[in-house]
Formats: C-alpha cells, structure tokens, sequence
C-alpha cells in the first residue's frame, strides 16, 4: 500500500489496470493483436499499386498531381484507425459489459465507472497505435525504396493525427456499445461504418460528388480524418485541419460522457 | 440462437448421401433461415452493392478517365462479376466457419441430431445444401442490381450466377472439412486474415493479376477465387476463350470434390466416435 | 477510540496473510484517524435506510448497525431484500432515501475509499473467464492498487487457503460451482479487507468445503474482520453470526442474538408431529385443519408446514402425551429443541394459531 503514495495519481493509475487486463487476456493470443497489423497493409498494396496502376494520378486539393497510392495511403491509415477503435469498443467491449459481466466485478473495487470507460478507451487507443506505427513503418520502409507515399515533413505528425482519429471513434463506438441489446444490432453499426470506409474520400476525390452530396460526406468524421491526415502526409494543410481535430476529439469526448451516463444506468441498478 | 431441436426423426435410415435425412438437416437449416432471413439478406447484400457503387462507379470514374482497362472495358463491367463471386465466396466462407463450429461446438445441434437416424455425411450433406442455397440466393439478388446498374454486356452473363455458387462452394467445403477438425473459432480468424480478405484483394477482382509482381501471379492460379472470378468475368463480358475456360471450370470442380471428400472424412471422425 | 479486533489482538496470527504479524483492523488504527471522516463507532450504520427500483420498493426504511469486528447475518426469504441492502452497502447501487455510512463515510461520495477496505463475494460469481486461476486473483490485487509483487504473494497464498493451488493456471470457466465460489471468495480477500461483505457464501458448496469456509470465516473475525452476511442456511447464520436481523418484504422484522432471537420468538423446545394422509385427498392443509379443534389449547404456538405440524412448547414431551390422550395418532412424533430456523419460520410464514 505504500508504494502507491510515491506512484502515479489514482485517477490516472486506475484506468491503465483495465489495460492490464486486457493485455493478460491477450497474452495467451497475441496473433490475434499481431495479426490486425496486416490488413491495412493488403488493402495498401492492392489499391495503392494494383489500382492505382489503372488510376495513374490524383489531382490534391493545392491542384499538384500525386500518384494514387500517395492519396489512398492517409485515407487507409485514417480507415484503420478507425477500425481499430470500433472493434475493441463495440464487439469486445459488449462482451465484457454484457455476457462476462466483467465490469460488476471490477467496480467492486476502487475502480469507478470512469476508470473502466477511460481505461478501455485507453486501451483500445493502445492497440489502435500498434496498427498505426506499423502501418507507418512499412510506408517508411516503401519510402527507402524509392516508393515515397509521404511527401511532406508534416507527415511526421501523421501519428497524433490517427490517435485522434481512433480517440473519436473509440468515444463514440464505446457510447453506440452501450445501447446495443444483441449481436445482431452490431449490423446496423457495421450499416454506418462500411459506408464511411467506402465513400468518405478515402478512394477518390470527393468531388466527383454532387455538391450537396459533397457538403454531406464533409461532416462524416471518417472524412474529417481522412482530410487531416491527408493534408499532413501530402503537405496540404489548410485551416480545415483546425476543424478536424475539434470534430473528433469532441466526438470522443461526448462519447465518453454518453458512456459514463449508459454504464451508470446498466451496472449501478 | 439455435434452437437445438433434432430435426424430425426420418423413416428411412441413413442412407446414401443424397436421401432424405440429408434433407432434414437442409430443413432445419431453412427453419432457422425463415426467422431471420432479413438479417441475412441485409448483411448478405449491403456489402456488395456499396462496393459497386464505390469501385464501380466512384473510382471506375477516375480509371475511365485514365485510358480504362486493357481492351476498352469500363471499369463498372470489369468489377461487377468480380463482386458477384467475391460476395458469393465471402458470405459461404463465413457460413462454413462460425456458425458450423456453432452446431458442432456451442450448440451442439449436431449431437441432438444424431441421435435420430441421420448420420455425420447427411448433416454435411444438408448443410452444404444450404450453403449453397444461400449463395444462389445472394447471387440470384445481387446479379439483379448489376443488370440495374447496366453492367452486363452479354446474356452469357446469367452463367455468371452458378459460377458464383460453384466458387462459393469450392471454399464452403474445404473450410467446413476444417471446421470440423478444431476445437475453437480462433483459428477463423487467421482464416480471414490471411486467407478471405487477401484473397479478396489481389484474385483479379479490382484490377488485373497481371499488375501484380510476376513473382506472386502463380500464387493466384492456384486458388480457386482467381478462377471463379476470370470466368464469370468472360461470361460477362461474353469474351469467352472455351479453352481456358474449362481449366477454370475444372479447377474449380476440382476445388469442391476434394474439399467435399475431405469434409465427409472429418465430419465422421469428429463426430461418429 | 480503537477500532480494534473485540478479542485480543495476539490471537489474530494463524489466518491466510501469516506474513503479516499485526491484524488488518488493528493496522489500520496505527496509520492514524486522520483517514476518518466522523467518530466511527459503527463499520455499518443505517436509518431508514430504503431501495426502490422504479415504483417497487425492494427495501423499506430499515435501521441497523453494524459494529467493527462483529459477525452480522442478514435472514429472509427469496425477494426480501438483502442482495439490495448488500449492494448498498458495497457503494455499487446508489441508496434512494434514508442515511448509510459504511467506516462513517458516505458511499455517494467516498464509493473509491470504502470499497478499498471491504471485500465482497456477489451472490452471483463475477469471475473473469478470459483469465485463468491465478490470474483472476492477480489482476483483482492490481484493481485495489497492490504491486505485482504484493498481488502474487497475496493470490498465491489465498489460493493455498481456499485449496485450488493445483488449478492455479487453470481457466475459471471449467471449474466446478463449488470451486468457482472459493476463488470468488478467495478474490474478495485479495485486499486484505477490513469487513467482508458475503452473499449466500456456501450456496453450492458441498459439506467440507463448508465447514473449510467456515472455518476460515471464524479465523478473520477472530483477526478483527467485520463480517456482514446473507444466507439461507440457519445453522450457517448460528454458526457463524454475533447477531441477525430477518428481513421479510423490504423491512427488518426482527433483530438479535441467535439466542436472543430463539428465546424471543420461540418456545424451549418444539413438537413435530407427521400425519398419514390418503393420496386421493385434497391435501394437508385439509387433514390437519381437521385437527383445529383437538389441539387448542395443548400448547401456545403451531406453525404448519406442507408436511407436518409444529406445536411451540416448553416441555415437548408432556405435550406430546397430552395429544395421545386427546386421541391424536400422528404416524411419527420427534421431540428437538427449537433452533433459528424455528424463527424463520414464525417470522416469515404462517402460522396456524397466533
Ligand atoms: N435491478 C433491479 N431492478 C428491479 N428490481 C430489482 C432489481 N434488483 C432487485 N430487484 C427486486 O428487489 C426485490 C429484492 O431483491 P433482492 O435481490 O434484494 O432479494 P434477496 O433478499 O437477495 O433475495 P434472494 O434470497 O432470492 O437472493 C426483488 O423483488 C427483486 O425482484
Ligand atoms: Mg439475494
């Protein structure tokens, strides 16, 4: 009990146990964690080089020209980070609150409601920030070869760029979780995410869309995510980027609060 | 989920692969279908038709821009036979995984039911037939929103459709034949990963394999997604070479008797011990 | 004001923690008073203290106290309200009306700060399946801020205490309901807690891992642990509690000693008599209402069970003569002394003659 007083501050100490357990639990199968690094990486390679071999090159929004795997890589990094935090908080996270009942358990101790939200939010960023270093790395490595996908120093900041990416969607996943009564309702969660994967300008420019069209796609968050690391890697920055960055975090923000209100009605009955 | 109810007792025996303790097992399967057929049909058809509109038609805009495909074709015709397979394949690989390690495992359905007179083979037998049953269905929908979208050329395009379901088999029964020889749903995972969606990616369906570094062409002769979707691609189009198409046609075949051989040998020894 | 164990503090050594020389009661008296709040004379103290779930009122203004280092049960049937009053107590449900300190802390403000201090065994186990044995106790250690170290030596030696060594890497999942019960028993010791909060404890387990239990429960009391319980079994609650209350529909009915409770409600000994009854009648509650007449008077109390009746008496075998006389002929007679189950069934049943 001593040592505690000279370790960090409870309220930050107490959410990292939840990343405690869970990396327990993952212990006995890390290929599943390792396993999730590859999947942007397959879609990088058959977009960014088969497709885009029939593409040839994207117009930016500054009008430069860039081959398509340079404006498809951000979009896949922004894509990934978002998948990250939606699997770990809507399927994942439904089966501890619902069926292992493991959150009765934890608020037995010292552990409060806020702790366990913050702490798998935490921890959901976490294994999201495995994808993207490695997903990053491989672009560098691609870049040593001659394959340059990032084309700005402001790619450096793609990194915070994709955890605010997978804090806005972990918040709001988390606070769609809490309001799920069974697997099936995951569909309709998957009828939002697909959509955005496929049409939020992660393929094309999204000015091949009507205009009304267009100013829809623009309040998307995966858009937003996909704007903000776009600019940073192709070195496109606009003031837009401000926008983005309030939007997701926000989004976060209100998820979480949302999620600390659910779970206060779902296990303080 | 489930129910677990064994499926009506049947008055025969079990007798060879096709009699009609086989199709109980469909039945029951049909039972379960008729609840929830709108889960998944939804499930089954959203993904398809929003990749078409994406690829399709979305980014086949900036391809055609660009000079197109080899031959002229616009990008729209090229994708779409390749998602009518891929959706056929996708849809059978999961049912041919969770929800058979369901029946075996969790549920147990299969042990309730083979304490009447049917055997392990009509239980694969009758699962199958709904497996298949369901990519005809999917395919039968989706081929119906390709002709919507105006992406067929050629009325050779409608054998696109039992392509699709022979492809959706030639991965149903070797992954059904593999189900049954584990223990847990973890190895799907893996299965998915490394195997569906790469598969997915790099078979032909959203360019071709010819753009891929020669090292890993071969890679794509080799299974059966490549195959599938070539051929329903030459229906399609009506761009038929008789020849390579029948080295399609029986890979492909090939790919379903053996993994239907196999699943018969698992399925006995998981479950007639 | 010591918060120490009512025994004396030597006697306190042998329990699971042997490592640990001093009593987690009487330790935390040598930290100093400045972790309480207000004077603590009372570990639980409740006023009117109520429940309600939407309209229904699952407990009803109920008062009681707690004091530290005292074995306290809570009796009554299904739905009477002690799982809620529990779970008020362990700060996760939010009390509806009424006063409830728990150390002398509030549990709407100090939730963190009591739970750090009480273990709890849930009536229903909420073990973590994705983790083994061991493992369960590991991470619940790190929940209450333990080291890894202090955790391992701590989860090591319950695992000893409640015997699952063998299973330690073991996943929970396979494991019997009377094991899973001691693992959950053994997590709620994880904290060395200074009361326990336990739940039906020994629902599910089989004769000798009761008596182990039991046996283990009296050690930490014996160490200063204060332990508030519930449970359906009478000679548990004898056993084992300083003093009871029966709750019955939302409210406390009656509070006590065993003995107290005894003496109170029921007379010295009691009278079961057994009637043969022809199968093809309506039942008992017809045969023995025939009776009504035969009995007045013969003794101060009967309560009816489904399959035999009750009669309270002081001497048991003078009564039991006296009904021969009256010409009864039950088809089987036993003579005991009352026990608590006695007053259960009087508090919480129906009696024939009031
Ligand atoms: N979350 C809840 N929502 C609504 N009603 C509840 C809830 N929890 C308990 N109740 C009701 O409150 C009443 C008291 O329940 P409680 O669990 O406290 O009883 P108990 O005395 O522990 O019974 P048992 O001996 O069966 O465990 C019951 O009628 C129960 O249905
Ligand atoms: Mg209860």
């Amino acid at each position: 009990m001593l040592a505690l007083r000279f370790s960090l501050p409870q309220a930050v100490a107490r959410p990292t146990r939840m990343v405690e357990r869970n990396t327990m639990v993952y212990r006995h199968s890390f290929m599943v964690i390792f396993s999730g690094f590859f999947e942007p990486l397959f879609y990088l390679f058959s977009m960014g080089f088969g497709v885009g071999a029939l593409v040839g090159s994207v117009a930016l929004t500054d009008g430069r020209s860039v081959p398509y795997a340079v404006f498809v890589a951000p979009a896949l990094l922004a894509s990934s980070a978002m998948n990250g935090a939606i699997y770990e908080t809507s399927n994942n996270f439904f089966y501890k609150l619902k069926y292992a009942k493991l959150y009765d358990a934890v608020i037995s101790t010292p552990m409060s409601l806020g702790d366990v939200a913050r702490g798998e939010i935490l921890w959901a960023l976490l294994r999201g920030s495995l994808y993207v270093v490695g997903f990053l790395a491989v672009i560098a490595v691609l870049g040593l070869g001659g394959l340059g996908l990032i084309s700005s120093p402001l790619g450096i900041l793609a990194f915070p760029a994709a955890m605010v990416v997978g804090f806005g969607f972990a918040g709001a996943g988390m606070a769609a979780t809490t309001f799920v009564r069974k697997w099936q309702d995951f569909d309709f969660l998957q009828l939002a995410i697909m959509p955005m994967f496929l049409f939020s300008g992660t393929f094309y420019p999204i000015t091949a869309y009507p205009p009304a069209l267009q100013v829809f796609v623009e309040c998307t968050p995966l858009y937003r995510g996909v704007h903000l690391i776009r600019a940073l890697t192709t070195g496109t920055p606009d003031v837009w980027i401000a926008a983005d960055v309030i939007y997701l975090i926000a989004m976060g923000l209100i998820g979480l609060w949302i999620v600390g209100k659910r779970l206060h009605r779902l296990l303080l009955a | 989920m489930a129910a677990g109810r064994a499926p009506v007792v049947a008055r025969r025996g079990p007798g060879g692969m096709m009699s009609s303790p086989s199709l109980r097992q469909f039945e029951h399967d049909m039972l379960v279908f008729r609840r929830r057929w709108h889960s998944y049909l939804l499930s089954g058809i959203s993904q398809p038709v929003l990749y078409l509109l994406s690829m399709g038609i979305g980014l086949g805009f900036y391809v055609n821009k660009n000079g197109g495909l080899p031959g002229g074709v616009p990008y729209l015709e090229y994708v779409a036979p390749a998602l009518l397979v891929t959706q056929a394949m996708m849809a059978a690989a999961f049912e041919s995984a969770w929800p058979i390690m369901g029946k075996i495992v969790w549920d147990k359905t299969y042990q309730a039911a083979l304490n009447t007179p049917i055997g392990a083979t009509n239980l694969l037998v009758g699962d199958l037939m709904w497996i298949a049953f369901r990519a005809v269905l999917l395919s039968v929908l989706f081929f119906a929103v390709i002709v919507a979208f105006g992406a067929v050329s050629s009325p050779l395009a409608l054998l696109a459709i039992p392509v699709a379901v022979i492809t959706a088999m030639s991965f149903a029964a070797p992954i059904v034949a593999f189900t049954a020889t584990q223990k847990s749903d973890q190895p799907f995972n893996m299965l998915f990963r490394f195997g569906i969606t790469p598969l997915f990616l790099f078979s032909g369906t959203f360019f071709p394999i010819e753009n891929l570094p020669l090292f890993i062409q071969p890679l794509a002769w080799v299974t059966p997604l490549y195959h599938g979707v070539a051929l329903a691609r030459s229906l399609s189009l009506g761009r038929i070479d008789p020849l390579v198409d029948l080295i399609h046609v029986a890979v492909l075949a090939g790919f379903v008797i053996v993994g239907i051989v196999a699943a018969r040998i698992t399925f006995r020894r998981r479950l007639e011990v | 004001m010591v918060i120490g164990p009512p025994g004396p503090p030597g006697t306190a050594c042998a329990g699971p923690f042997s490592g640990n020389t001093v009593p987690a009661a009487h330790r935390r008296y040598h930290r100093g008073v400045s972790e309480t709040i207000s004077p603590v004379d009372s570990a639980i103290h409740a006023r009117g203290l109520t429940k309600r779930f939407g309209a229904f009122t699952a407990v009803d203004g109920v008062d009681f106290d707690v004091a530290p280092g005292e074995a306290f049960g809570f009796l009554g049937p299904n739905g009477a309200g002690k799982t809620s009053t529990m779970r008020m107590i362990g700060t996760v449900s939010p009390v509806t009306a009424g006063t409830l300190t728990v150390f002398g802390l509030d549990p709407a403000h100090n939730g963190p700060r009591i739970r750090s201090r009480v273990g709890v065994v849930p009536q229903a186990d909420t073990l973590d399946n994705e983790l083994s044995v061991l493992e369960n106790l590991l991470i619940y250690g790190r929940y209450f801020g333990l080291s890894w170290a202090e955790s391992r030596r701590r989860a090591v030696e319950l695992l000893d205490f409640v015997q699952l060594t063998e299973r330690s890497g073991d996943q929970v999942e396979p494991l019997s309901g009377g094991m899973k019960r001691r693992l959950v028993i053994a997590r709620a010791l994880i904290n060395d807690p200074e009361m326990l909060l336990l739940d039906e404890p020994t629902t599910g387990l089989d004769p000798q891992a009761r008596h182990l239990l039991w046996d283990r429960l009296y050690r930490l009391k014996q160490r200063g642990v204060t332990l508030c319980l519930t449970t359906h079994y009478m000679d548990e609650a004898e056993q084992l509690c300083d003093r009871l209350v029966v709750m019955d529909k939302a409210k406390i009915v009656a509070e006590g000693s065993p003995r107290q409770l005894i003496e109170q409600y029921v007379t010295r000994e009691v009278l079961e008599l057994r009637f043969n009854r022809d199968e093809g009648d309506d039942g008992a509650a017809d045969d023995t209402s025939q009776l009504d007449g035969q009995l007045d008077g013969l003794a101060e109390r009967f309560e009816q069970l489904p399959d035999r009746l009750l009669v309270y008496t002081a001497d048991g075998d003078a009564t039991a003569a006296a009904a021969f006389e009256r010409g009864l002929r039950p088809a089987s007679v036993l003579v005991r002394r009352s026990t608590l189950e006695d007053v259960f069934l009087r508090l919480t049943g129906r009696s024939l003659i009031e």
